[in-house]
């Protein structure tokens, strides 16, 4: 029925052809999300990532600021560039949100996480995983003749590195925070 | 100045003080104080509906004619649920609304209360924004609060939730001040990209205005500024369902509404245009048709107040986040002050395109024999109302798209219709609230028998208030939409689609004290519009139609815009398997 039998790109005006920048590869973003302090704010945030299909890989949230009753929640998540933007226009969207920082794209950050580690064992096994977490500047916070409790800090990566190897070593129990994240200079 | 009162009567005071008149609602145990407030004043209107999904779509309509938010008051529990339907209908379609709720009393919340429902919980995705007011201090900031979100920025439907210990208790009531929130939407666009936008328009051979329900949230202004740039540029201009009215269907540019069942004028410009100009509309997918063949070779820009719409469905090239009013008028004035330039011997061809497209007159029946078609009593309908200060409301469904296609909409705010949501049973109640507004006016409800008895109770509150409010039912005893999809996609099997035992609704209209009319003729239909009109108050009419017709043209689902169905002889095999798992 088309009397313009037009082929979809053919025109260098199309706008498959103006935006390169949206591919569908997966990538893998940190947000930062200041958020006034009210009840159900996290609901709010939470909800959305639930009823728009996003993915949530961490998230953490603490009040940062009493006096402006602000709260930070750091959102680290994944999807094709577009569904990125839409995650950031959605957040922006909520009334309750302040600011939307994609950390990802603005410029270098530093992420840190807290997790702490149960690891049971005795003998061998015990010394090393002691030797190791030295090296990994984990500290120990709880000890019996039966197991250590290891706190440590650091970027995820360094975090999963330490889990690998505690779990030959009789690792029982693990609790992560999730990632706080902020730009780095000013 | 602050002044000390119950909960309650500041919840009046409130509503008084943000110029409310008129509020629908139900009572309920948990809003007794509220209601005690409001028979103690003269100020406002209360309206008791019949169902508080009835409330809350009159409120709907009183805002869309108005301009005007819209108010409810509904009690704890079933009141709040029931006025779901209705909120997450104004969220789709940006309507601005304020939901008041009563709670069980604060102490009480959590414990399985009677009547206790977790209403901001369940509200919360329904909502542009919800509030649970705890303290009877709080109650006026956060009322003033409910009315600055719900119109400002791209608008919508807010609730807040009131405990009934909070209502009875007294506190500090503040007038409303000019808000101070952190919530201020963004509503000058940036000008550098106006001036993009500008750039695209001198050098368009094929441009066309795509306009949406944003021109009318953006008011009268908006809508007066789009018709002065389509006059002034000589580019088409077609716009959604939403949209439409805010440019007028008598104008020399239009072409008729698009998408779905849209004109095929309409639709063959959107796919074949090389500038497409979005004017507060959302790429909904009743517009777009299938993505990857959505408008091949068009360059698009999107002018929206909320930044979410851009890029959400449709990659574009030009973004503009900001009031369409504000946009229009700032793209007027760099267009002019760069010489008022359009392409305009590529334009003058293209429409002499546009004019071959509407010579198929994609609209065009014959009316024959002894029943009436349903585009024959809309073009009638039309025919005898267009000179009448006239409101239109519709159901949805097939009605809804013969109404669009086939009534004329010369101004903004005339026409309101369950958009996004798609929510049978809002036509009546939304009509009801439009007479609230305009008591003087025609209003008339476009129904189809099966959505209008959806909210059929509504009948006793048009009785109650003598609102004379015109529903004009096309009777197909079918489920109509529903058995065109059957037809079409699941092989003349048609599951669940008739109207059973449908009542009798001229007794049924004279059983509420209401006028019923009954029309079966086409020699009659005249005559009997005529008696609709002139009769001082409801009347039901009951317009017997042709069973199966369908509606077209069609775009089928999974298709483009250039392969429209325009008729019954198109419909084989026109909808794959591909297409057949899209709504």
């Amino acid at each position: 029925m088309s009397d313009l039998n037009l082929k979809k790109g053919t025109s260098a005006k199309s706008a498959y052809n103006l935006r390169p920048n949206f591919s569908d590869i997966v990538e893998r973003h940190t947000l930062a999300v200041m958020v006034e302090n009210e009840p159900g704010v996290l609901a709010r945030v939470i909800g959305l990532f639930a009823g728009r299909g996003y993915n949530i890989e961490s998230l953490t949230v603490a009040e940062v600021d009493h006096e402006g009753k602000l709260s930070r929640i750091t959102i680290v998540t994944t999807g094709t560039p577009q569904v990125i933007e839409q995650i950031k226009a959605q957040l922006g969207r909520i009334v309750t949100v302040h600011d939307v920082h994609d950390l990802t794209v603005e410029g270098p950050s530093v992420e840190r996480e807290l997790a702490m580690f149960k690891v049971a064992g005795d003998g061998d096994k015990r010394v090393e995983a002691l030797r190791l977490a030295d090296i990994f500047r984990a500290n120990v916070v709880d000890s019996t003749l039966k197991n250590f409790v290891f706190e440590i800090t650091g970027a995820p990566e360094k975090i999963d590195a330490f889990a690998d190897l505690m779990r030959p070593l009789g690792l029982v129990e693990v609790a992560r925070t999730g990632v706080a994240a902020l730009s780095r200079g000013i | 100045m602050t002044r000390q009162m119950t909960g309650a009567e500041m919840v009046v005071q409130a509503l008084i003080d943000q110029g409310v008149d008129t509020v629908f609602g139900y009572p309920g145990g948990a809003v007794l104080p509220i209601y005690d407030a409001i028979f103690q004043q003269n100020h406002i209107k209360h309206v008791l509906v019949r169902h508080e999904q009835g409330a809350v779509h009159a409120a709907e309509g009183y805002a869309r004619s108005t301009g005007k938010p819209g108010v409810c008051l509904v009690t704890s529990g079933p009141g709040a649920t029931n006025a779901v339907t209705g909120l997450t209908d104004a969220l789709l379609d940006s309507i601005p609304i304020i939901v008041l709720t009563g709670q069980v009393p604060t102490f009480m919340i959590g414990s399985d209360a009677f009547q206790e429902a977790d209403t901001v919980g369940i509200t919360r995705p329904c909502t542009k924004h919800n509030w649970l007011v705890k303290e009877t201090n709080a109650l006026a900031s956060v009322l003033h609060e409910a009315f600055h979100v719900a119109t400002s920025g791209r608008p919508g439907p807010v609730l807040v939730d009131i405990p009934k210990d909070v209502q009875f208790a007294s506190g500090n009531y503040n007038a409303p001040q000019p808000s101070t929130s952190h919530y201020q939407p963004t509503v000058k666009g940036d000008i550098t990209s106006i001036t993009e936008l500008v750039e695209a328009m001198e050098k368009a051979e094929r441009p066309l205005f795509y306009t949406g329900g944003g021109v009318i949230n953006s008011g009268p202004a908006a809508s007066q500024l789009l018709r002065e740039l389509v006059a002034a540029t000589n580019f088409p201009i077609t716009s959604t369902l939403m949209g439409l009215g805010a440019y007028p269907a008598s104008g020399d540019n239009w072409l008729g509404m698009l998408g779905m069942h849209g004109l095929y004028e309409a639709n063959m410009a959107m796919h074949g245009c090389d500038l497409m100009i979005n004017i507060g509309a959302r790429f909904d997918d009743r517009i777009t048709g299938v993505i990857s063949e959505f408008s091949p070779n068009s360059t698009k820009a999107h002018i929206d107040i909320d930044p979410s719409s851009i890029n959400k469905v449709i990659r574009v090239d030009i973004p503009i986040v900001g009031d369409v009013g504000h946009v229009l008028e700032d793209l007027m004035k760099v267009w002019k002050s760069r010489g008022r330039k359009t392409n305009s011997a590529a334009v003058a061809n293209w429409w002499s395109q546009i004019k071959e497209w509407q010579a198929i007159e994609c609209l065009k029946f014959t009316q024959q024999g002894k029943v009436i078609k349903p585009q024959y009593a809309l073009s009638r309908l039309e025919a005898l109302t267009k000179n009448h200060d006239r409101y239109i409301t519709t159901e949805v469904g097939q009605h809804q798209m013969w109404a669009a296609q086939y009534l004329g909409f010369e101004d903004p705010n005339r026409w309101m219709t369950s958009g996004g949501l798609g929510t049978m049973g809002y036509g009546f109640p939304a009509s009801i609230g439009v007479q609230m507004g305009h008591p003087e006016s025609l209003v008339i409800n476009v129904a189809g028998e099966a959505s209008w008895l959806m909210n059929m109770q509504e009948l006793g509150t048009a009785m109650q208030y003598n609102l004379p409010v015109k529903q004009f039912i096309l009777n197909n005893e079918r489920l109509g939409m529903v058995r065109q999809w059957q037809e079409l996609l699941h092989g003349e099997r048609y599951s669940s689609s008739w109207s059973e035992s449908l009542p009798d609704f001229v007794k049924l209209a004279e059983a509420f004290g209401a006028k019923g009319i009954l029309c079966s003729d086409p020699d009659d239909l005249d005559e009997a519009i005529m008696e609709m009109l002139n009769h001082d108050g409801p009347v039901l009419f009951d317009c017997l139609v042709e069973k199966h017709e369908n509606c077209f043209p069609m775009i089928p689902s999974g298709k483009a815009h250039n392969e429209m169905l325009l008729g019954d002889a198109d419909t084989q095999g026109a909808i794959d398997a591909k297409g057949s798992v899209l709504v």
